[in-house]
């Protein structure tokens, strides 16, 4: 027994080392998944038996004009929260300095990024709030009309990626800030030899050796704007009339409020995030493959 | 260094920017500043509308004491630390195994392990609510603290996984060859060789984790009803629908629990922004 042990350790080791973490993940993570998928084709308010019903649930979401407004405000939420990345490398560029106190001002600008998305709803929807709320005083003071952004349909879900928006562009600050320091300084020296300045520097020659920093920011930022559900259930609990939904949210109140205990049909929407989401795991998992392989 | 060194250019710049920055960061902090200002006003301040004109007194100790009196607060934060501090020891047990098995061995699943690892981490969790809330409430762990850690644990060894392999991976292998002639067991060669040279993944990971679970709201939502296992995330949002007319103490509620990740970024400001960054860009 022994010797089998001292001959084959190298074989057995490495699982005897990822069995806890597997079996973990296993039960809590990937397990999930694949029954969440199952259950989109069943019926099952959560307590009785559940009924096998086909692709019913996606064929309903199809006609569901909330799942439909819920989908466009992802796109929304997609498409606007990658300002976070070129906003993240401007305030990185202009904190890319060496004056006097300089770190303290890396991490004030980082702050909001450290604290919890429920302080930042909240911060944001007092910020917003229509009679007392300071954005509004500040457009009075400036003559402006003031407006209750969170109870506009039109505005709402802007208003709350614009929230989303503070904490992300710190965290891709961060990351523009850490790449920068590893900038090659004799391509920069090269560059101004070369008459590269500004704009063109940045774009020839700073950009280019910052590509996994952005690989990073772009891809948290996605990740970030198809999880997005605590500010959404901070600031507006999905309103008004459920304007401001995502399917991370619309999938919550399907599921678990009032208005449903359809659990089939929110994991039905659930499975359709996924989906999308697949498209940018796929990439990630390509990437890794790739660098792997280059080893 | 790029931009070029203010210290390079003109005075009339290096003043501008010397300007520039306390008012930008001001700008940008000023929701955050609101906040703050808020909290230290008294509630007749609140009542009468006067946000922002001139308080009539600083009710900075009365406001921040009557939070931790008059509401369940400090139970939430306090459920806050049970759930956080064993989920980071949780995790970063679990993922050095994980991570010294994929980062040092050489076997055919490896990479595909790997791989589920790094996609679970990635995926939308909301797909997770409905089985994860089922098995909680099967295993007898709904609306408990353990709850909690436990999914979180599981969850957070994805990503831990993921930095720590990678970590492994650049360490010298020739060490861990070096044992392996001198006859050193595999159990011993993690103990005594690798696990002392992962201490800067584990302060980065530990600062990242505390800091993710510190503020997730969503499964304290999903896993947990009523006061008894709820952290402070979900316990804001609580009182901020009771206390409706009392933003004042809202505000100073807001403030106390964004401050232990908020310390623990400047505390460790070195290792959370090698743990962000993935250990990718150095």
């Amino acid at each position: 027994m022994y010797s089998y042990w001292k001959n084959n350790q190298l074989k057995i080791a490495p699982w005897i080392f990822l069995a806890p973490g597997i079996l973990m993940f296993s039960l809590y993570v990937v397990f999930p998944i694949f029954q969440s998928i199952n259950l989109s084709f069943y019926q099952w308010d959560g307590l009785g038996t559940k009924t096998y019903i086909g692709v019913e649930n996606y064929i309903e979401l199809l006609d569901d004009e909330y799942f439909l407004v819920s989908l466009k405000n992802n796109i929304i939420w997609l498409v606007l929260y990658l300002l976070a990345v070129p906003a993240g490398l401007f305030a990185a560029l202009f904190l890319n300095q060496t004056v006097r106190g300089i770190r303290i001002y890396k991490s004030m600008f980082f702050f909001p990024f450290v604290i919890s998305q429920v302080v930042v709803g909240l911060v944001f929807s007092w910020f917003y709030a229509p009679s007392n709320g300071l954005l509004n005083v500040i457009l009075e003071a400036f003559g402006f009309n003031s407006i209750a952004i969170l109870a506009e349909e039109d505005y709402v879900t802007y208003g709350i990626i614009a929230a989303g928006l503070w904490p992300q562009t710190a965290y891709c600050m961060i990351l523009y800030l850490t790449g920068l320091n590893s900038v090659d300084q004799e391509q920069i020296e090269a560059g101004r030899i070369d008459n590269a300045r500004g704009w063109r520097m940045l774009w020839y020659v700073i950009l280019p050796q910052l590509k996994p920093a952005t690989f990073i920011a772009v891809v948290v930022t996605i990740i970030g704007a198809l999880r997005s559900f605590d500010l959404i259930d901070i600031m507006t609990g999905g309103g008004p009339w459920g304007s401001s939904r995502v399917l991370a949210y619309y999938m919550y109140e399907k599921a678990f409020s009032e208005y449903g205990f359809r659990m089939g049909y929110g994991a039905a929407i659930a499975v359709v995030l996924l989906m999308i989401m697949m498209i940018y795991i796929a990439t990630i998992l390509y990437r890794l493959y790739r660098d792997e392989r280059g080893d | 260094m790029f931009p070029t060194p203010i210290e390079r250019t003109k005075p009339s710049t290096q003043l501008l920017y010397k300007i520039a920055l306390p008012i930008s960061i001001v700008i940008w902090l000023l929701p955050l500043i609101a906040v703050a200002l808020t909290s230290i006003r008294s509630g007749a301040d609140i009542n009468s509308g006067n946000y922002w004109g001139m308080p009539t007194s600083i009710n900075f100790v009365e406001n921040y004491t009557a939070v931790f009196t008059d509401s369940p607060l400090g139970y939430y934060i306090f459920n806050s630390f049970k759930i956080t501090i064993p989920t980071v020891i949780g995790a970063l047990v679990l993922s050095s195994f994980t991570g010294f098995a994929l980062g040092v061995y050489r076997f055919k699943l490896n990479l595909f392990v790997f791989f589920i690892f790094v996609a679970g981490n990635f995926i939308p969790f909301q797909i997770l609510m409905v089985p994860v809330r089922d098995l909680s409430l099967s295993l007898g762990l709904y609306n408990s603290v353990w709850g909690l850690v436990v999914f979180h644990i599981a969850f957070q060894t994805g990503f831990c996984t993921f930095f720590m392999r990678n970590f492994i991976r650049a360490l010298p292998f020739e060490l861990i060859e070096a044992a392996r002639v001198e006859g050193v067991s595999e159990f011993k060669i993690f103990w005594y060789v690798v696990l002392p040279l992962m201490r800067p993944a584990m302060a980065a990971l530990s600062v990242l984790i505390f800091t993710f679970v510190w503020n997730d709201y969503f499964w304290a939502i999903v896993l947990t009803q009523g006061a008894e296992a709820m952290p402070v995330t979900a316990g804001l949002n609580s009182l901020n629908g009771q206390w409706v007319y009392n933003q004042h103490l809202v505000s100073a509620g807001s403030i106390i629990a964004a401050l232990p990740p908020v310390l623990m970024f400047f505390l460790m400001q070195k290792h959370f922004i090698a743990g962000l960054t993935l250990g990718a860009v150095k």
